[in-house]
């Protein structure tokens, strides 16, 4: 079947034979970005998470098929060194990253998060973080997560903080 | 830059089993000298590194752009290695940290550790090697420069990889251009520890960019032209062995290229990774399985008593007075089976071809790794090349890897590259899991309240043992296994009378390495029983201990951070608005450790609500990734303490996916973790593995305070 979709502002078109295919594989093993992570294949760990249409997704648990006139984003399309996202500026700031395997995942959750929920409580974050990681990297996640609201506000002003 | 002739000179080479008499606590430990060298060694830290320390070229390049490349033979798996190799090169280089670059070193530079990254050992076991050859280059390139500007090497001064004399510059990479052959000179003196500029500074990650941004290749970010998919058939069931395999339903599915059947195993090489999947999952192999486990089989064979005793520490006459006595304090505790559960499942990218292989996978043993692949499919070892990646985890799990011989079969089956990976139940089935253990603890008081004597059994599945890493001639003689009794002998060499006793236990399942050995659960047992003595003893567990503790270096330090920690956390016995404290300390080879938990009880729920952490690693080449490692470990311990276990339910091990596998995540984390370093060695000692030890005795000794039960047994659940 053919799937056309937009995958970080890039437009994209693939005959792919089975409409069940994981978006991951899809994304890792045809369009060869790697920043999108496999690590349980039940959307049970969240190392796998991106963007559909600006909601936090487990890839490894979402057909293909699914995705037909949607718009995707991977850590790739977040942001990069000369402008990075303000998640990921907060994760570099906290020195968050320890094997990293599994941070991609988080900061795609974390920045879904706070497009909803631009300045949330500890409580909001431990319901929407509940991605995995074995390095326990979570007390300098949690500060990074607080430190990108502000960077957000910061940036854009205007936008009322609806939780404060 | 050019690689030739290297002079036959060599850098002194720290080494050997030294610092035997180190081992401070006890003056009987093994009977054996050599069991008693390679403890000391053990327990110390001091411990050589073993790799090729000959010639810096094999560490380091410069690029035409005046960076400077470590091939770095350590790997990185988290614990932030690159970094404090990198402080330590571009220190005596002289050099800016934006000019170092870390790489792995692929087996074939020969730049090759002999043995493993593991065992919190890489900053301290290159601690000199490192230098000295950083600082071997830098005068190898001094005198190029020297030569090319017509000067002598003594008035040249350099700065950020810049040589200047007289108004006139060189960099390092015009110093090295067209260099055909390298003298080696004598290792120079190394610089004063006060004049480094990186070397025990906070500096932010070498990889933490390259991670943020999604970058770097992990095992399974591998690729190559032409790459195949590959899946190999595991087992469910405990102790099976590969009889046969019916592969005719697979054979025909949807993109499968082959299947390939060995001795040992059968594999399916597709064209996709769910082609492979699918087409695995219509194997039907046959099993032979001799026994159906369950956990109560487990739990009956590592209880102690079971098997042979093998006293691993002596002082006095623990023995006969803890049997003469009426008041014995007698006290068991229990540890189950943890998986490593590392995020990036194991497995390899392999290409094989006539007369080299090169394999692309996480590994922490790439000599192994290299040596096992090469012997299964028949290439000499200097024809398999093995390119070491990012570790998405390691904890001691990528210290196995016939992930990596699978994959390289696969590979010479079709003639081209083969990724294969484990699925996530896979891993949970197939772990190389952390032993179960059972503790038997026996203590005196005497009329001061002070303990008179007192002895720790503890019984364990192997750690070390059978381990490709340990070659079974050492079981013998080393007699108990170093991994099990890791963390587990009595620290407080004030205590007049004491032994501890190692009984070995083969189970069924393999047991193996696990992030920071037996300490997590031997220091769960010993301090928690320290906190039952100091209650039966009616003193302050913080007193309480200090008081047993000799007077000597590894006294002093193990002294400074219960002090430390029992200050900055304000310790308390007193339960205050519903919250208790617990403490807690361990020596994990040569860094103390004390903890203070900070605990309530919510909906009949442990919670941790702040963890103070007092830590001595030594000179702390990177104190913000020391404290990394805390927070970390910290976190991992609870997890371990509090929520994770394995069962074995009608011969298989289960649960086989996170969730069910429950570990502490975002919402179990404290709100606060301070961490309080202190230094008081001038050399580094290993820090990724030590801060595991004291949190679960820390967060049960809580929970007595607050509730008056005494929990015995990991995970910690309230009755």
């Amino acid at each position: 079947m053919k799937i056309s979709f937009v995958l970080n502002g890039v437009s994209k078109s693939l005959e792919i034979a089975d409409g069940n295919t994981p978006l991951l594989w899809v994304i890792r093993d045809i369009l060869d970005l790697k920043g999108t992570k496999f690590g349980c294949g039940k959307a049970a760990c969240g190392a796998c998470t991106l963007h559909v249409d600006g909601n936090a997704i487990r890839s490894c648990s979402y057909p293909i098929q699914l995705v037909e006139g949607k718009q995707i984003t991977t850590i790739e399309g977040l942001g990069n060194e000369e402008n990075p996202h303000p998640v990921q500026q907060a994760w570099i700031e906290e020195i968050v990253p320890q094997c990293g395997y599994c941070q991609p995942g988080f900061m795609m959750a974390t920045a879904a998060l706070l497009d909803k929920n631009p300045n949330p409580t500890d409580e909001d974050i431990d319901n929407a973080i509940t991605n995995v990681c074995r390095c326990a990297t979570y007390y300098r996640m949690r500060k990074a997560i607080h430190r990108a609201a502000e960077l957000n506000a910061e940036i854009n002003p205007n936008t009322d903080v609806q939780n404060s | 830059m050019s690689k030739k002739k290297i002079s036959r000179r060599k850098f002194l080479v720290r080494g050997g089993l030294g610092a035997i008499g180190v081992l401070a606590v006890g003056t009987y430990v093994f009977r054996n000298p050599i069991r008693r060298g390679i403890a000391g060694a053990l327990n110390t830290g001091d411990t050589p590194y073993m790799g090729n320390t000959s010639s810096p070229i094999i560490w380091f390049e410069v690029t035409s752009d005046n960076n400077i490349i470590l091939h770095s033979p350590k790997v990185e798996m988290g614990q932030g290695t690159f970094t404090g190799l990198a402080q330590m090169a571009a220190d005596e280089l002289e050099v800016s940290m934006e000019q170092m670059q870390v790489v792995h070193a692929n087996s074939i530079s020969g730049n090759m550790d002999g043995f493993a990254t593991g065992g919190s050992t890489s900053i301290s076991t290159l601690w000199i090697p490192l230098r000295e050859l950083a600082a071997t280059m830098r005068e190898m390139i001094k005198n190029e420069a020297a030569a090319k500007m017509g000067t002598t090497a003594e008035k040249l001064s350099i700065s950020n990889g810049v040589f200047s004399s007289e108004g006139k510059t060189m960099t390092f990479a015009e110093a090295v251009k067209d260099v055909a052959e390298w003298e080696i000179p004598d290792t120079p003196v190394l610089k004063d520890l006060k004049k480094y500029k990186f070397i025990g500074k906070p500096i932010p990650r070498v990889d933490l960019k390259d991670k943020v941004f999604g970058t770097p290749m992990y095992g399974m970010d591998a690729t190559l032209p032409d790459m195949l998919f590959g899946s190999v058939v595991r087992p469910t069931a405990i102790g099976a062995k590969f009889i046969d395999a019916d592969i005719s339903k697979a054979e025909n599915m949807p993109g499968v290229v082959k299947i390939v059947k060995e001795k040992d195993f059968v594999g399916v090489i597709a064209n996709s990774q769910t082609e492979a999947e699918n087409a695995k999952n219509a194997i039907e192999a046959q099993w032979e399985v001799e026994r159906t486990w369950q956990t109560s089989d487990i739990e009956a064979m590592i209880a102690v008593g079971e098997g042979e005793p093998f006293v691993i520490q002596k002082e006095g006459s623990a023995k006969s007075i803890l049997e003469d006595s009426e008041d014995t304090i007698i006290s068991e505790y229990k540890s189950p089976i943890g998986a490593h559960a590392q995020l990036e499942p194991n497995g390899a990218l392999a290409f094989v071809e006539e007369n080299k292989a090169t394999i692309m996978m996480s590994t922490q043993v790439v000599k192994i790794t290299r040596d096992e692949i090469a012997d299964r499919i028949g290439l000499d070892s200097d024809q398999v090349n093995i390119v070491p990646t990012f570790l998405g985890g390691g904890f001691g799990r990528r210290l196995h890897t016939p992930n990596g011989i699978q994959a390289a079969v696969l590979s010479k089956a079709v003639g081209k590259p083969v990724k294969c990976f484990f699925t996530r139940k896979e891993e949970f089935q197939n772990d190389t899991f952390r032993p179960p253990t059972h503790h038997v603890l026996k203590a005196t008081l005497d009329t001061e309240g002070m303990i008179e004597a007192i002895e720790h059994n503890v019984s364990s599945g192997d750690v070390a043992f059978g381990s490709p890493m340990l070659p079974s001639i050492a079981e013998p003689i080393l007699g108990a296994d170093l991994g099990a009794w890791r963390g587990g002998m009595i620290q407080y060499g004030g205590i007049p009378n004491y032994r501890t006793i190692s009984w070995r236990k083969k189970l069924p399942f393999a047991t193996s390495w696990w992030r920071s050995l037996g300490l997590l659960a031997n220091t769960f047992a010993v301090e928690s029983f320290m906190d039952e003595l100091a209650i039966a003893a009616k003193k302050n567990p913080v007193e309480f201990r200090l008081a047993q503790i000799q007077d000597d270096d590894r006294g002093f330090r193990l002294k400074e951070v219960i002090k430390a920690a029992a200050e900055k956390s304000g310790y308390t016995e007193e339960v205050i608005d519903g919250r208790a404290m617990g403490f807690a300390a361990s020596t994990d080879v040569n860094t103390p450790c004390a903890q203070v938990a900070e605990v309530s009880i919510e909906n009949n729920q442990i919670k941790v609500h702040k963890v103070t952490c007092a830590m001595d690693p030594g000179l702390a080449v990177n104190p913000d990734q020391v404290r990394a490692q805390c927070e970390g470990s910290i976190i991992m311990g609870m997890s371990a303490s509090m929520f994770e276990k394995m069962e074995v339910e009608d011969g298989e091990l289960t649960p086989t996916i996170y969730g069910p596998y429950q570990m502490a995540t975002m919402r179990n984390t404290p709100k606060e973790i301070d961490v309080v370093l202190l230094q008081n060695s001038d050399v580094p000692g290993a820090v990724g593995e030590p801060p595991l030890g004291p949190i679960g005795a820390s967060v049960a000794n809580a929970v007595f305070r607050l509730t008056g039960q005494r929990l015995r047994e990991m995970p910690l659940k309230l009755g």
